[in-house]
């Protein structure tokens, strides 16, 4: 199906439809709706990281001036258990109790109570009046005490699962898995360089500028509406129901444009909260929250405990593996393990391998998806391993990697082969390209790193209108977290052959537009592109018909071109072709509107490799480390929006950047985060960075009618380990953990 | 509570509102006066996503007190625009790509504007520092600078 | 035969097998087929992801299968 073709729409990089709004501020973001009657909601949160609640009294909230809502655990549904997707499995009782704790608190910042009341300093002052008892427990912080044999448990009904048989006794380690192949002992055996190590990242925080915010109301009928930042509004919709016990027709979710997401708005936090609220008060509540409570009380990503083993002959084929993997999951199950463990090897054809990985319960806040959940933190831990091995074998880190190189026809880890993949093509342009040829400046260190995502499918729906002037409405369900509706544009452009000036797309709400799936995963270019597609497919059908009732002939004997409906060849006829614009001012005597749609389950994703080069200079005086240049390449599959694609490619090295130099969450003792703001949570700014070179490979991915390959995330994934192994050849010395910040720097130079 | 009474000028319009003294600009512009461009991301001075210009003064709106308006001219993502269409640097931005997600754009470009109206030639660096307070996570802010440094071009030499 | 391989977790609902052979034409009628081995699998199976002859599938229910088809039962990715 996708062949190199040269595309009139495709690759090229218009500007937005939507953008103008964005450079004006018109644009409406989560927060950014005020309707009449409304009140604002605030939640009162856990100040125990581990704790049973023995009451909560609400009545002082409700006595004072202004307070016209309060609610806690007890106002909520018998929580039902329930598959819900996503990495982690997951359970909808426990996005249930996250989001308004029952019997117990799990983390510090976990919600016990809201309210809604006429100014936010009225229910501020609400929150100071709602008596909390609560019977302090315990906390259990450190994920290798937390797997040990006498820990304190999180959860008394965990019981291991995945293991053999269910174990008697509770535990904090909630899921186990296992990936094996071959024989690593063999392997190990055949070995003649072998490198260990030992890895310790801690949790880190998406970071998206927004703050989650949503805005509620809801009528005596039971119907509400929810206007929300949130990158999938028909999984919020979905989850609400399940968590309020509603029918999922009495809920309107509105998306509003998102200020970032990158995985940490797929899952709900206030939007339960406002409609019980704006049940109770029978008027609209809007909730925000605060940077800190966005810190302490949404979902980071799993800080994990990583160990890997490589064995390889002298001529640099791998011989054996091993990798085991150890996530932080927060207060309820849900690590992204799985993916972590199945990506790890994911570039390398090995014969022999061993993967263990760890789902495990902290006392921290439950961890959510971010950007390639998983990878970036067991690849860091192969991708240095390499990059050591490569050093002992006196071998270069790419010639090492393009050795053991995954291809079209090698066995992924976890068990199918590849079709057609671009890891080699990303090898062999990193090692052609001037940032790692040129000479290195004056006292950096230069590291490279291998990573990959697998990338989604997954639902989408598409209508495609053609108003009577001809131009055309897309419509469809996934919020516009990074130009996706310019890229939808494109991508019907190309279809129908009408410029691309002539075509909008909006983003439907839950009433008035299919079921989608969220923006994530890498997915929306692919999957809901292929809707867009398919609908413009369905319009061009329509529109043949309508050509061929006006001429009178068959509609076999009509094709389309260049965005006109034209005889078949072979076919005479003295008719003048008709454009889209034609056809659409006679819709009426034809048939009535032209309306095309499409829904679909996008199977065939293609994994999308990338390879970074970086260089670092590290100040051995203070540990401070210059980023001076970084290089990604990527397959992007065909790069439908090129500027788009390589603003995935920046964004994610900017954030592996900071999360390798700079971010961690700092826990107390107490298991308080110490750092829950952006001062101290350190994210990169414009002065920490040079110019991000990016390249963008493209070996097609045949499952989709463009060649289109998911992008967003595997750019988040190499920049961990590409740091680290620049930080080694500046300093000559290895520094497993993460992150790479001047104390850490400073004390392995002493 | 007794609300404090600020007669203000935004974007060159008279403005008058009442606000409870711990109110900053921020809070007014957003809640209380519906202006919604400029954004709240921290409400502690660290993200720069509520930029707004103070009598031309770069400030972040969440560390001044909306009474602190009293008597100033504020100028706003919302006053950027004129009668002639887009700035050079919301054009730029839309050109380069310089936006993603669109929450720190219009603090970015209000504190881009600040710097090009002090500074009309500078070099990147100086706009990486001068931009330093403006937190981007989705861009890596290399898209942002080219936008930055075209605008700066398009202002000195007007096509 | 289609060939069916299931990862180390699934195995507590295998039985301990971890490869088996199979005649099934579609995905559906191999979770029918499964069911009948070790009864009441297909309620975990069905929640599965699996890769059909390389590809990844998070719902694969209506997906045909060959005769000589390798599929792979995976954990659920969504991403982020």
């Amino acid at each position: 199906m996708a062949e190199a073709v040269d595309y009139k729409y495709i690759g090229t990089s218009p500007i937005r439809p939507d953008g103008v709004d964005k450079v004006t501020g018109r644009a409406q973001f989560g927060a950014d709706l005020n309707l009449p009657n409304m009140l604002y909601g605030k939640v009162l949160r856990s100040r125990y990281a581990h704790a049973r609640i023995k009451s909560v009294d609400l009545s002082g909230a409700l006595a004072l001036d202004g307070v016209y809502a309060a609610v806690s655990g007890a106002d909520f549904p018998e929580v039902q258990h329930g598959e819900l997707g996503g990495e982690g499995g997951g359970d909808v009782a426990d996005i249930a109790q996250n989001i308004m704790a029952r019997d117990k608190v799990r983390y510090h910042g976990h919600a016990v109570a809201a309210v809604a009341a006429k100014s936010l300093s009225i229910a501020e002052a609400a929150l100071d009046a709602i008596k909390v008892e609560y019977e302090v427990l315990t906390p259990v912080l450190d994920l290798d005490e937390a797997m040990s044999e006498n820990a304190v448990l999180v959860d008394e009904n965990c019981f291991t699962k995945n293991l053999p048989e269910t174990p008697d006794k509770p535990s904090n380690i909630a899921a186990v898995m296992q990936l094996t192949r071959g024989n690593v002992d063999e392997g190990f055996a055949q070995a003649d360089v072998i490198v260990e190590g030992e890895y310790r990242i801690p949790m880190a925080h998406q970071g998206y500028i927004e703050p989650h915010a949503c805005t509620a109301s809801i009528n005596e009928a039971g119907q509400a509406t929810v206007w929300c930042c949130t990158q999938g509004h028909f999984e919020f919709r979905s989850m609400t129901a399940k968590v309020l016990d509603m029918n999922i027709a009495d809920l309107k979710f509105i998306a509003s444009e998102i200020g970032g997401g990158f995985g940490g708005k797929t899952v709900i936090y206030l939007e339960p909260l406002a409609v019980l609220l704006s049940q109770k008060s029978r008027r609209p509540v809007k909730m925000m929250m605060t940077r800190e409570e966005v810190f302490r009380a949404t979902g980071p990503t799993s800080g994990t405990h990583c160990k890997v083993k490589v064995g390889a002959k002298k001529d640099g084929t791998i011989t054996a593996a091993t990798a085991w993997l150890a996530y932080e999951a927060g207060g309820f199950a849900g690590a992204p393990m799985g993916p972590g463990a199945m990506a790890i090897f994911a570039p390398y054809d090995l014969e022999n391998f061993h993967i263990e990985a760890f789902d495990v319960l902290v006392n921290k806040p439950k961890v959510a998806a971010y950007r390639a959940p998983g990878a970036p933190q067991s690849m860091h831990a192969m991708e240095i391993a390499l990059d050591d091995l490569a050093r002992e074998l006196k071998m270069d880190p790419l010639d090492l990697r393009m050795k053991n190189a995954a291809d079209e026809g090698t066995r992924a880890p976890y068990g199918p082969k590849f079709p057609a993949i671009g890891f080699k093509a990303c090898l062999e342009a990193a090692m052609a390209h001037p940032s790692y040829t040129k000479p290195l400046p004056e006292g950096a260190g230069r590291g490279v790193a291998a990573g990959f995502w697998f990338n989604v499918g997954m639902q989408s729906s598409a209508e495609v209108h053609i108003n009577e002037n001809g131009t055309v409405t897309v419509v469809e369900g996934n919020p516009d977290i990074g130009g996706t509706r310019a890229s939808m544009c494109l991508m019907a452009a190309e279809t129908l052959g009408i410029p691309y000036e002539q075509i909008r797309t909006l983003i439907g709400d839950t009433e008035s537009t299919g079921f989608s799936n969220v923006t994530g995963g890498s997915r929306t270019t692919f999957a809901t592109g292929m809707a867009v597609v398919q609908a413009c497919e369905d319009i061009i059908t329509q529109c043949k018909a309508r050509a061929a009732a006006t001429w009178g002939m068959d509609e076999d004997q009509v094709e389309w071109e260049d965005g006109r409906a034209v005889p078949a060849p072979g076919v005479n006829a003295d008719v003048t072709p008709l454009t889209l614009a034609e056809i659409a001012a006679n819709a009426a005597k034809t048939g009535g509107p032209l309306l095309g749609r499409a829904s679909l389950n996008a199977q065939g994703a293609g994994a999308s490799f990338t390879v970074n080069i970086t260089d670092l200079r590290v100040d051995r005086e203070t540990g401070k480390v210059d980023v001076l240049a970084f290089t990604a390449i990527q397959d992007a599959g065909t790069a439908i929006h090129p500027a788009y694609v390589e603003g995935q490619m920046q964004g994610g090295a900017s954030q592996g950047l900071g999360w390798a130099l700079n971010e961690e969450y700092i826990f107390d003792e107490n298991g308080v985060m110490e750092n829950a703001s952006f001062l101290d949570y350190r994210m990169p700014v414009a002065s920490d960075l040079p110019m991000i070179d990016t390249q963008i490979i493209e070996v097609p991915n045949p499952s989709h009618p463009y060649g289109v390959r998911g992008v967003g995330e595997t750019p988040i994934v190499a920049p961990l380990a590409a740091a680290a192994n620049a930080v080694r050849d500046a300093i000559g010395v290895r520094i497993n953990d993460l992150p790479l910040s001047p104390p850490r720097i400073l004390e392995a130079l002493d | 509570m007794n609300k404090i009474q600020v007669e203000t000028s935004i974007n060159g319009e008279s403005v008058e509102f009442l606000c409870e003294p711990q109110q900053t600009l921020l809070d007014v512009l957003r809640e209380e006066l519906s202006r919604t461009g400029t954004k709240e991301g921290c409400a502690t001075g660290d993200c720069g996503a509520c930029s707004v210009l103070l009598d031309d003064r770069l400030v972040c709106a969440c560390l001044v007190l909306g009474a602190e308006a009293q008597g100033k001219e504020v100028t706003t993502i919302e006053g950027i625009a004129t009668e002639e269409g887009l700035h050079p640097l919301q054009q730029k931005f839309l050109e380069h790509a310089a936006l993603q997600c669109g929450i720190c754009t219009p603090g970015l470009i209000v504190a881009s504007k600040a710097l090009l109206d002090k500074n009309p030639d500078p070099d990147e660096e100086t706009i990486r520092y001068w931009l330093a307070g403006n937190l981007c996570r989705c861009t890596g802010y290399d898209k942002i600078i080219r936008a930055v440094q075209d605008a700066a071009q398009e202002l000195a030499h007007p096509a | 035969m289609a060939k069916i391989v299931f990862p180390d977790h699934l195995l507590q609902h295998t039985n301990g097998e971890r490869e088996i052979d199979v005649v099934a034409k579609t995905f559906r009628e191999l979770l029918i087929d499964l069911d009948q081995r070790w009864p009441g699998c297909a309620k975990v199976m069905g929640k599965c992801a699996v890769a059909i002859d390389g590809q990844i599938y998070q719902d694969a229910f209506l997906e045909p299968l060959q005769a000589d088809s390798e599929v792979f039962f995976m954990q659920r990715i969504e991403g982020g």
